[in-house]
């Protein structure tokens, strides 16, 4: 596909600051359209589910401006390229700890919280810079430098079902799941549009690859 | 390995970039978001954002401000100036700022360091103290932009504000700001010296080895404006970065 002539929407459901994934594509030459409409999502050819905060927040206001369907359509029968940032990442999954709600379980995965004793160095939640371990060869992290790092918050990590899911992992008491990638879904736990160079490699590949 | 981290620091007042010596010859230095775009393309792994206006003047932080420098930052923003509620701090998480930085309100209602941390971790709740010596060589704390003396002693306020719950301590010595001169070394070496979690230097530096130098003493993380804003003896404005591989090397040399 021509990289100028995508229709990149970025799904607006009032969770969070999206301007820097916008300014991000911005640039990379393209001009992203933010919005919370059926029909504009309709007619992405590639999307993006931003968010930050509550799992049940996050899905009662997908349910209320009436996005399940139309996700899941573009998702499981367009199967466009659909790429889910951190809170993004998890509500693609079935269900999380954070909540009660079903996620739009897109892949066979489930949220649990970071537990760490009382008197462990790691907080919650995880901020800050780290790195990842590839754990399958993909297009989104092609040309990927060996240090790269990525910035994340969170406090709930994703667990894949099916190992074959796991893109990367990183260690925070354990080696736990920091992207998935199935067929033309995309889930990464961390914020690449905080990641400066390596977050800019990241989209850049989602623009060119997919 | 942690990666050591340099935070270059902006200073903004009334919309614009500006830059101090010793907390006040205030200079104007222009648009933010310019200094913020030119940071990206440096590949600055964190920024820090103080508004060195709100508190002084007892006004809320500009919102909308924040919101535009923070959607243009490719990195995580830490803002502090003006922030004295939970609601304050709670629609800066929401607008996308990654830390919280408190000062004046530390002298004023210690507790919301305590709720703040508790609800959203201490590790984005950041709280800096600037100090200054007094004619005896002791270190004293001032808020308010350095413009208010506080009671409390150094060592008592730090260990006060660990308690609490702060994830992280910016240290900040009124004295060697916008010097270039190098960082008071012996208050950071002191700070590292009473707390567990990490002390992030600023005031002073001027160059890679005054940053090697702090991080020799214990701070976790270097943090600098004149440094990274400013090029020359007669500081012309021309912002520049260190890289972490940079400083490594200068802190083995």
């Amino acid at each position: 596909m021509l990289k100028h002539s995508q229709n990149i929407v970025i799904i607006d459901y009032g969770m969070g600051n999206i301007g820097s994934i916008i300014n991000m594509l911005k640039y990379l030459g393209i001009k992203s359209t933010v919005s919370s409409d059926r029909e504009v999502i309709s007619k992405a050819d590639k999307l993006i589910l931003p968010g930050v905060g509550h799992f049940d927040r996050a899905m009662e206001n997908i349910e209320k401006l009436f996005l399940r369907d139309i996700l899941t359509e573009m998702a499981q029968v367009k199967k466009i390229p659909f790429l889910g940032i951190c809170l993004g990442m998890q509500l693609m999954c079935e269900s999380s700890e954070e909540g009660k709600l079903p996620g739009l379980s897109f892949v066979d995965a489930s949220v649990s919280k970071f537990s760490f004793p009382s008197d462990s160095k790691l907080k919650v939640p995880h901020m800050g810079w780290n790195y990842i371990e590839t754990c399958k060869e993909s297009k989104i992290f092609a040309s990927l430098d060996e240090k790269a790092r990525f910035y994340f918050v969170h406090s709930y990590y994703v667990q894949c079902r099916n190992e074959s899911d796991v893109l990367s992992r990183t260690q925070y008491g354990f080696p736990y799941v920091s992207s998935f990638e199935r067929d033309n879904l995309i889930g990464v736990q961390f914020h690449p549009e905080k990641s400066h160079k390596f977050g800019i490699s990241l989209f850049k590949n989602f623009l060119d690859n997919y | 390995m942690v990666r050591t981290r340099i935070i270059p620091v902006l200073l903004i007042r009334d919309g614009g970039l500006v830059k101090t010596v010793k907390f006040s010859k205030e200079r104007y230095l222009g648009d933010p978001i310019n200094a913020v775009r030119i940071f990206n393309e440096k590949e600055a792994d964190e920024l820090v954002l103080l508004d060195i206006g709100a508190s002084k003047n007892g006004i809320e932080p500009d919102f909308n401000e924040i919101k535009e420098i923070v959607s243009e930052a490719f990195m995580p923003v830490g803002y502090g100036g003006g922030v004295k509620t939970l609601q304050q701090i709670e629609k800066l998480f929401n607008i996308g700022v990654e830390k919280v930085i408190l000062n004046t309100v530390v002298f004023e209602n210690e507790s919301l360091i305590n709720e703040a941390s508790r609800i959203y971790g201490s590790q984005s709740i950041v709280v800096s103290l600037d100090v200054k010596k007094d004619l005896w060589g002791d270190y004293r704390i001032y808020t308010h932009s350095g413009s208010q003396k506080q009671k409390l002693d150094l060592p008592s306020a730090l260990k006060r504000v660990q308690e609490l719950g702060a994830g992280e301590l910016i240290i900040n010595s009124i004295d060697k700001d916008g010097t270039m001169a190098g960082y008071d070394l012996p208050l950071i070496r002191k700070v590292s010296g009473l707390l567990e979690i990490p002390v992030v230097a600023i005031g002073g530096a001027g160059s890679v080895q005054h940053l090697a130098e702090a991080i020799r003493e214990g701070a976790s993380a270097i943090a600098a404006g004149s440094m990274f804003i400013y090029q020359g003896v007669h500081k012309a404005v021309l912002i520049s970065y260190v890289t972490t591989e940079q400083l490594e090397g200068a802190i083995k040399g």
